[in-house]
């Protein structure tokens, strides 16, 4: 279980490169630092934020993108 | 070729045809989730938008648990994804979208408009969101944080938009009828 205010990192994994697979894990956040905002409804679901401005290295930061991402996708950070 | 006679359209029939026949749906069924479907619309997700500004006790429940809330107000959200709400203040402005398909909450706001499901906003919302909302002439001031959230999983996401000034003292269906799809997508912002 992941506490909020956890510091995350999304796996920078590919396994639809593995053979067919249904994915909800965006490909801009694989590799990216986040942080836990909550645990979502009865799964293990997140809502991970990251900051918008780190994610495409460009830009300032202040804004944010919050996404739920399951906990296997997570490692500790 | 004849619209009517598709390849997608022979599909539906052919699928609708192995559902009744094997006894997993009824007729009934499939109708009644239809005329469902069908009932989905932003005057929904308006309504609930509106009571929120006038209610604070269903405000609160609207935010912990927008399923149960649009239930209450008679929206049918039986089958559908869990609903989350998210509320605009003065300091954060709310901006969905679906990167990865196009999730909408089909039961509170009906099907999602055109260009919720283009490559174009998807890609434009998580990368530059302030120059995206700004084509619907939305400026979100420097001092708000504008959180993109991206439904990638599970739920279904509405923003519950800031009560716009001069609407003081109007009723429920004053208000809700201010309310507009790109507001609860949190492309636009109302005004009274």
């Amino acid at each position: 279980m992941l506490a909020p205010g956890q510091k995350v990192r999304v796996k920078l994994d590919w396994p639809e490169t593995r053979g067919p697979c249904h994915i909800r894990t965006p490909h801009y956040l694989r590799g990216e630092l986040g942080m836990v905002v909550r645990h979502l409804g009865n799964r293990p679901l997140y809502h991970i934020a990251f900051d918008l401005a780190g994610v495409w290295h460009e830009g300032e930061s202040g804004d944010e993108i919050l996404v739920e991402l399951y906990e296997h996708w997570l490692e500790p950070a | 070729m004849n619209i009517l006679e598709t390849e997608s359209d022979r599909l539906l029939t052919a699928v609708r045809a192995l559902l009744t026949g094997k006894g997993i749906l009824t007729q009934e069924e499939i109708s009644e989730r239809i005329a469902v479907t069908d009932k989905g619309s932003p005057a929904q997700g308006a309504r609930m938008v509106a009571r929120a500004w006038t209610d604070p006790a269903f405000r609160a429940r609207m935010l912990a648990d927008g399923a149960a809330a649009a239930e209450e107000m008679g929206i049918m959200m039986r089958g559908l994804p869990p609903l989350g709400v998210l509320e605009n203040t003065a300091k954060v402005h709310h901006l969905v979208v679906c990167t990865l398909c196009s999730c909408y909450p089909r039961g509170v706001l009906g099907y999602p408009p055109f260009w919720f499901k283009s490559a174009a906003y998807r890609a434009r919302a998580v990368r530059d969101p302030r120059g995206l909302v700004g084509e619907w002439g939305t400026v979100i001031p420097d001092n708000v944080k504008l959180r993109v959230v991206d439904s990638t999983a599970d739920y279904r996401w509405m923003v519950l938009p800031m009560r716009p000034a001069g609407t003081k003292g109007w009723t429920a269906e004053q208000l809700a009828a201010i309310v507009r799809e790109g507001d609860m997508i949190g492309v636009t912002v109302p005004h009274a």
